[in-house]
């Protein structure tokens, strides 16, 4: 079977517009991230497989309410940080795009506050990650994804600034997709860290 | 006036906090015996793979990406579900 020419530009076009978000080196952070992140998940559930009584007690003193408006708080930020990839540099008024990011960084100040008030409840009652193995991993998990957070802030930070300036480079552009994938990663790691610790019994 | 990406971004997102109040609900029901918790679990973890996958590809932009770092990342979280549900299982 022969092609036609037009079928031919059209596969052309398609594979032109495929595009890394970001650079291509970021993608080996975000991946290796996510497959460390994967390990952790399968030792904290092979300690579970051992101990299934002493994880479900302690699991049932995590404040999962908690843990759900954390989840909303990061969905919206990174809602918020989409449009703001999508305005900067396009829009009349670059103020929009400082207001969006703005907002993504409250939610995620939030988000710091509540995990903050959350840890305070544990060593106030006496838990620490010393306790058991469940709190080891709790502490665990939930301080290396803490850590990333506020990472990404940083990062969230460079990005006000960005948004402020009237035009945007290609490469200003690359690194605010790429900042961006990284906020991306902070919600998607808490999407299964939350489910998997707070959620499955 | 929103452009077209924004508006799928928006969808999504009410996609994913629809799917959050579903797994929320599931891990909050109390009482159930040993065996009756399996299938909740499991369906939050389904949930969970779900969620991951609407992140990266419509948040990420990895959609739009050449095909060898999208199939990287679907492959990785293809992998991670099943390695996480299997050893729930199992468990």
């Amino acid at each position: 079977m022969t092609l036609t020419p037009s079928k031919v530009d059209i596969d052309a076009d398609s594979a032109s517009r495929r595009h890394i978000p970001g650079e291509a080196g970021l993608w080996f952070v975000i991946l290796g991230d996510m497959a460390m992140f994967a390990a952790m998940f399968a030792f904290y559930l092979q300690g579970r497989a051992q101990q299934p009584e002493l994880f479900a007690q302690s699991q049932d003193t995590l404040n999962r309410d908690l843990g759900a408006v954390n989840t909303v708080l990061l969905l919206t930020s990174s809602l918020l940080v989409v449009f703001a990839t999508h305005t900067v540099g396009r829009a009349a008024n670059p103020r929009i795009a400082t207001r969006l990011i703005v907002g993504a960084m409250a939610c995620g100040l939030a988000f710091v506050l509540i995990k903050v008030f959350e840890y305070y409840e544990k060593v106030a009652a006496g838990i620490t990650p010393n306790t058991n193995e469940f709190y080891m991993y709790y502490f665990g998990l939930t301080g290396l994804h803490l850590a990333h957070l506020i990472v990404g802030l940083y990062f969230l930070g460079i990005l006000r600034t960005l948004t402020r300036k009237p035009v945007v480079t290609t490469t200003q552009h690359a690194f605010f997709e790429g900042a961006a994938c990284f906020w991306h990663l902070v919600d998607l790691l808490w999407i299964v860290i939350f489910p998997l610790v707070f959620l499955v019994r | 006036m929103p452009s077209r990406v924004q508006t799928r971004a928006t969808v999504i997102w009410l996609v994913l906090f629809g799917a959050t109040a579903i797994s929320w609900t599931l891990g909050a029901i109390d009482g159930l015996g040993v065996d009756q918790r399996i299938a909740p679990s499991v369906l939050i973890l389904v949930v969970a793979a779900f969620k991951v996958r609407l992140i990266g590809l419509y948040f990420m932009g990895l959609r739009e990406a050449p095909l060898v770092l999208r199939g990287t990342f679907e492959g990785l979280c293809l992998a991670t579900g099943l390695l996480i549900i299997g050893m729930y299982l199992l468990g």
